[in-house]
C-alpha cells in the first residue's frame, strides 16, 4: 500500500496568508473577515494584506463552521464556545498532571 | 438490521409535539457534538441523534416510521413491510438539509441515501466558489506518545461516500496508510492532500483529509504540549547526598544527575527528551517524590533517633510553627 499523496502537518512552524487560509478551510473571505473582528482568530501583521494566520486559527476557523452548521449557533456564540472549549483543555490538562 | 428507537435516541415520548423533538435534538446535540464532548461515543451518539431527528422532524417521514407500531424495541431485528415501497416511497423522500454524516442502513433502507455533512442551502460562508472539489473530511487518530517521538505508519480505514451512479451513493470503508510525523502533538492536525470525498462529477479533484492527533494515556508519562513529564520516587539518601540515577525516557533510559541536597517536588529539566519536530524541542520534566521509609526494627528507629540528634530542623518554619 504506497502512499501517493502529499502530508502537512499544520504546526507551529507554519503560517498562512489571508486568502490561503480561506482556501485551506473552504471559506469565504468573509467569515475571516468577521472572525477577527469578533476577536476570534488574531493574526499576525496590522492589514489584511500582511495578515499571517497559525494552524490554531486553522482549527478555530473548522470549529466554528462545524458549530455553526450542526448547532446553529451565531457567530458570536461560536466565539464564546470556542473561548470556553480552549479553557475547558487548559483545565483537563492542568488536572491531568495533578493526578 | 437493526430496528432503530428514534424517540429513545431523543429521549422524547411517542406523542411527542414538533417542539418537544426540536429542543430535545437541540439539547442532545450540544452535548454530544464531537467539537465539545470529549466522551468516547460522542461522534456515534452525535450521529445517531442527527439520524432520528431527520426522521422525527419531518412530518411524512415520522408518519411513516410510526405506522411500523409502537412494539418494536432497539436492536431488535427488521424488515421493511412488504408494501412499504409502494405505501410510503413511491414518491421518495427527500433527505437533506441539516443532515450530518453518514445514517445507518435502517435509515438509508427506509428513506434512501443521506450523504454526509453537505453544506446546506442558503449557508453563506460554506465551499463559495470551490464546488468543483470534492468534501474535505475531518476525523481524530489515536497514537502513542511513542507514536509521536519516534515517528510512525498507521493503517485507518475511513466510511467514505462512494457515488455509484444512478443517483445511487452508499457509504464503503477504505483503509488508508498514514505516515505519522516525528514531533507532532495533540491537537495538531495533519492534512492528506486529496484523500478527502470525491467531487460531485467524474474528474473533479478530491477534497483534503484532516486527522486530528490524540494522544492515548500512557502508563508513565503525561505530557503538555511537547514536553513529557514524570514523578521520579527517590530515596531520602539519593535526595540528600545525590545520586546518578537510570530514568525511562520515551527514548529509552538515561541517567540523571540527581545534585547533593535535592528536595521533594523538585523538578529537574532533561533537555530535548521531550516530543522534538524538524524546528521544535520538548524537554522531559523528572518530578522527584521523595519516598520515606518505614521504621520497623529497634535498630531503624534508632538511626531516625539519632538523624533528629543530627540534623534538627523545622519543615512547618513556614506556617509560623
Amino acid at each position: 500500500m504506497m502512499e501517493k499523496y502529499c502530508i502537512t502537518v499544520l504546526d507551529e512552524d507554519m503560517t498562512w496568508g489571508f486568502s490561503e487560509i480561506c482556501t485551506i478551510c473552504r471559506v469565504d473571505h468573509e467569515l475571516v473577515f468577521e472572525m477577527v473582528n469578533e476577536g476570534v482568530l488574531t493574526p499576525e501583521g496590522p492589514s489584511p494584506e500582511t495578515w499571517r494566520f497559525d494552524a490554531m486559527a486553522i482549527k478555530r476557523i473548522q470549529v466554528t463552521c462545524r458549530l455553526q452548521h450542526d448547532l446553529g449557533v451565531n457567530l458570536p456564540g461560536a466565539a464564546l464556545a470556542l473561548d470556553l472549549l480552549d479553557e475547558l483543555e487548559e483545565l483537563r490538562s492542568r488536572l491531568r498532571q495533578m493526578t | 438490521m437493526e430496528y432503530k428507537d428514534y424517540y429513545k435516541t431523543l429521549n422524547v415520548a411517542k406523542d411527542a409535539s414538533a417542539e418537544e423533538i426540536k429542543r430535545a435534538y437541540r439539547r442532545l446535540a450540544r452535548k454530544y457534538h464531537p467539537d465539545v464532548s470529549k466522551d468516547k461515543d460522542a461522534e456515534a451518539r452525535f450521529k445517531e441523534i442527527n439520524e432520528a431527528y431527520e426522521v422525527l422532524k419531518d412530518e411524512e417521514k415520522r408518519k411513516a416510521y410510526d405506522s411500523f407500531g409502537a412494539n418494536w424495541k432497539a436492536g431488535q431485528d427488521f424488515r421493511p413491510p412488504p408494501d412499504w415501497e409502494e405505501r410510503f416511497r413511491s414518491g421518495g423522500f427527500s433527505t437533506g438539509g441539516a443532515s450530518t454524516h453518514q445514517f445507518s442502513d435502517f435509515f438509508e433502507s427506509l428513506f434512501g441515501g443521506g450523504r454526509g455533512r453537505q453544506a446546506p442551502e442558503g449557508f453563506s460562508f460554506f465551499d463559495q466558489g470551490f464546488q468543483d472539489i470534492g468534501r474535505d473530511l475531518h476525523a481524530q487518530i489515536s497514537i502513542s506518545l511513542e507514536d509521536s517521538y519516534f515517528g510512525a505508519k498507521k493503517t485507518i480505514t475511513l466510511n467514505r461516500t462512494v457515488d455509484e451512479g444512478g443517483g445511487r451513493i452508499s457509504v464503503q470503508p477504505q483503509s488508508l496508510q498514514v505516515t505519522i510525523p516525528k514531533g507532532v502533538i495533540e491537537g495538531q492536525q495533519i492534512r492528506l492532500e486529496g484523500q478527502g470525498e470525491a467531487g460531485a462529477a467524474r474528474g473533479m479533484a478530491h477534497g483534503n483529509l484532516f486527522l486530528e492527533i490524540v494522544f492515548l494515556p500512557h502508563p508513565v508519562f503525561t505530557v503538555v504540549k511537547r514536553d513529557i513529564y514524570l514523578t521520579l520516587p527517590v530515596t531520602p539518601w539519593e535526595a540528600a547526598l545525590g545520586a546518578t540515577i537510570a530514568v525511562p525516557t520515551l527514548g529509552g533510559k538515561v541517567d540523571l544527575k540527581l545534585p547533593a541536597n535535592s528536595q521533594n517536588g523538585q523538578k529537574l529539566r532533561l533537555k530535548g527528551r521531550g516530543l522534538c519536530s524538524k524546528y521544535q524541542i520538548g524537554n522531559q520534566y523528572v518530578t522527584l517524590a521523595v519516598h520515606v521509609p518505614e521504621a520497623r526494627t529497634a535498630e531503624q528507629k534508632e538511626l531516625y533517633r539519632r538523624m533528629a540528634q543530627l540534623m534538627p530542623f523545622n519543615p512547618r518554619s513556614g506556617l509560623g510553627g
